[in-house]
């Protein structure tokens, strides 16, 4: 039961943080969001028994692509118009 | 079959699995098709992405089963060391045995959980080629705002025949009102627009077409210095070869850059003309000139 | 624009939710998936054909060892374009960033990183070599790999990454990751089987056939390891100063 609410917490935090990350104005905070947004799917997907899937989110998509996308937006324009 | 709370027990209790991944899989897809910024549009696209990634994963759950890396009782290696549990008598002999069925059951899918992991792993990969491409286009047009991009676009392709007068005459009509209406739609984009074409009224009017000067002079007052401006393009559009046109506009942009004195001309053309050049504006104008603020 | 590209969408989204209907229970474990003879033979036979404990290593790195294969070459692929595309590209605006940051590299930062980057490296390695009895493999081990490079091209400067690991050699270690795959797999199939069936370098090597597919599955990950790791610090370094190569992050 405690892994549903678990389960059912992380569920809805993504489609927030998915949210957040599209709405936010400045493209830093957009793609540092998207890292935390990574790194929930990373949890959930441990918590569903893919632990090389995890694992695999956890160094590639929490961590490359934000430094990735981070160190692009360094050489654009950091402001989105939506 | 769904009468009730069936659907709703169905939908969000049973299967809240399934229905987030719809609902992150929909907010990735409108976010490529109606985010303006192609960074937030990569950003949709990887949503969408590990949205498919949680169907994938989350068919492969089995209820109560473990982790798909075995058991010590059934590991090839870790069977010498669990010898004492007993219960797998034949183990102790023979080393790994095929699971039967019952056993299979406790382990969850790796399939999956495979195809997944590689899925990731080409999914940074091409996430980098496309910030690579963001960062070209960037280079190329001084801005990555899709509507921008397309109107720089659309500016060239009206420079590369200023040779065929009536034809783009009509064109830069057609593209006025379109334009117009693309312009005035997003409230963010058209004020900055306007107000950029005002900054940077110098490459604007470099950049006009011959035609499009003919058009406007009819109906605004054109300062003479302009016009000049206007003259002066029409001359270097005529000169040089209508095969490539971009290598020209940008050089001339480069050149008209660090030069002071355009501020006043455009002030009074720039209100009426930002219909029809605010879109031309930014073509030639490369990103140091960031007028919003 | 922004309204009318709901509708699509929300098209999509009847559809995809009217569907869901359809798609097993949660957790159940006789859903069509699971219950497949291709799943269930990939539980079962796993310890036997290859006495790798970790069913995901075996069957990304054995039994569906092409698509892995194709999949870093896919990565490999990636990368080059990357380089193609920002190699000339347009360098004169290089001082007019919107942040330029030219401060010295900080005391604290460089330290703690100088004894961080050996853990990350020997983590790495932990992960690949350990991806048969542990969540790991190439993929992973690989990333970290490269996330170590990264690390020390933020907390100094690019410059102080690339000559540890100049992207000429990154080119080559990435090919050469590849090169180690198709090896692997051709020189089984020069051995008798068929491309990647990694039982026959029984026949030269002094071990079982089984244990002839773990180690080959090892040196698989090791070629997937290399790809990744050269791939993800070109990546960075080619997105960071556009191609440049030089001042960055």
């Amino acid at each position: 039961m405690g892994l549903e609410i678990f389960n059912t917490f992380i569920l809805l935090m993504l489609v927030v943080v998915a949210l957040v990350s599209l709405r936010v104005k400045d493209l830093l905070t957009a793609s540092v969001v998207f890292g935390v947004y990574s790194f929930l799917m990373c949890l959930l997907w441990a918590e569903m028994g893919a632990v090389d899937v995890a694992f695999t989110e956890a160094t590639v998509g929490a961590g490359i692509s934000t430094v990735v996308m981070i160190a692009t937006i360094f050489n654009l324009k950091r402001k989105s118009s939506d | 079959m769904f009468e009730g709370g069936g659907i709703i027990n169905e939908l969000f209790i049973e299967r809240l699995n399934y229905l987030i991944y719809v609902v992150l899989l929909l907010i990735g897809l409108h976010a490529m098709i109606a985010k303006n910024n192609l960074i937030k549009k990569l950003i949709g696209m990887s949503i969408f992405q590990t949205a498919i990634i949680l169907f994938y994963v989350s068919v492969g759950v089995k209820e109560g089963a473990t982790i798909p890396i075995y058991l010590p009782e059934h590991d090839p290696h870790g069977s010498h060391a669990s010898h004492s549990d007993g219960n797998e008598t034949e183990q102790s002999n023979h080393g790994p045995v095929v699971l039967d069925a019952e056993l299979v059951k406790g382990y969850s899918n790796p399939l999956p959980h495979v195809l997944m992991l590689t899925a990731i792993v080409v999914g940074v990969a091409t996430l980098g080629l496309a910030l690579a491409l963001c960062l070209r286009i960037y280079q190329g047009y001084g801005t990555i705002e899709e509507d921008e991009i397309l109107a720089k676009i659309e500016k060239q392709e009206m420079r590369s025949n200023p040779s065929d007068v009536l034809k783009s005459a009509d064109s830069s009509k057609q593209a006025t009102s379109r334009s117009a209406k693309s312009v005035s739609k997003p409230k963010v984009s058209s004020p900055r627009s306007s107000k950029r074409s005002k900054a940077s009224p110098k490459t604007k009017a470099k950049a006009t077409s011959p035609t499009t000067k003919a058009k406007t002079s009819g109906t605004k007052p054109v300062s003479p210095k302009r016009k000049a401006a206007a003259s002066k393009s029409t001359t270097t559009g005529s000169k040089k070869s209508p095969a490539k046109p971009k290598t020209a506009a940008s050089k001339s942009t480069t050149k008209a850059k660090p030069k002071p004195r355009a501020k006043p001309k455009a002030k009074p053309t720039a209100r009426a003309k930002a219909k029809s050049t605010a879109k031309k504006a930014t073509a030639s104008k490369p990103k140091p000139r960031t007028p919003k603020k | 624009m922004k309204k009318l590209s709901l509708i699509p969408v929300l098209l999509v989204g009847i559809l995809l939710i009217y569907a869901s209907k359809d798609f097993p229970e949660w957790g159940d474990p006789s859903s069509p998936a699971s219950k497949s003879p291709l799943s269930s033979h990939f539980i079962a036979n796993t310890g036997v054909d290859t006495e790798v404990p970790n069913m995901v290593t075996a069957v990304l790195g054995d039994y569906r060892g092409f698509d892995t294969m194709f999949e870093t070459v896919v990565v490999f692929i990636a990368g080059m374009a990357v380089l193609a595309i920002l190699k000339n590209s347009d360098n004169k605006k290089s001082g007019k960033r919107e942040f330029e940051v030219d401060a010295e590299p900080d005391i604290i930062v460089t330290n703690t990183v100088r004894l961080l980057v050996p853990v990350i490296q020997i983590f790495a390695f932990y992960v690949l070599a350990h991806g048969h009895v542990s969540p790991g493999g190439g993929f992973q081990g690989g990333v970290l790999m490269g996330a170590s490079f990264i690390l020390v091209a933020l907390s100094w400067d690019l410059d102080t990454a690339l000559a540890r690991f100049p992207l000429g050699r990154c080119t080559i270690v990435a090919g050469a990751g590849i090169i180690l795959y198709g090896g692997i797999g051709l020189l089984s199939m020069f051995l008798g089987g068929e491309f990647l069936d990694y039982a026959e370098l029984a026949n030269v090597f002094p071990v079982s056939r089984e244990m002839a597919r773990y180690y080959a599955i090892l040196g698989v990950e090791i070629g997937v390891g290399l790809t990744v790791t050269a791939i993800m610090f070109s990546l960075y370094a080619n997105l960071s100063t556009e191609g440049r190569l030089k001042g960055g992050l």
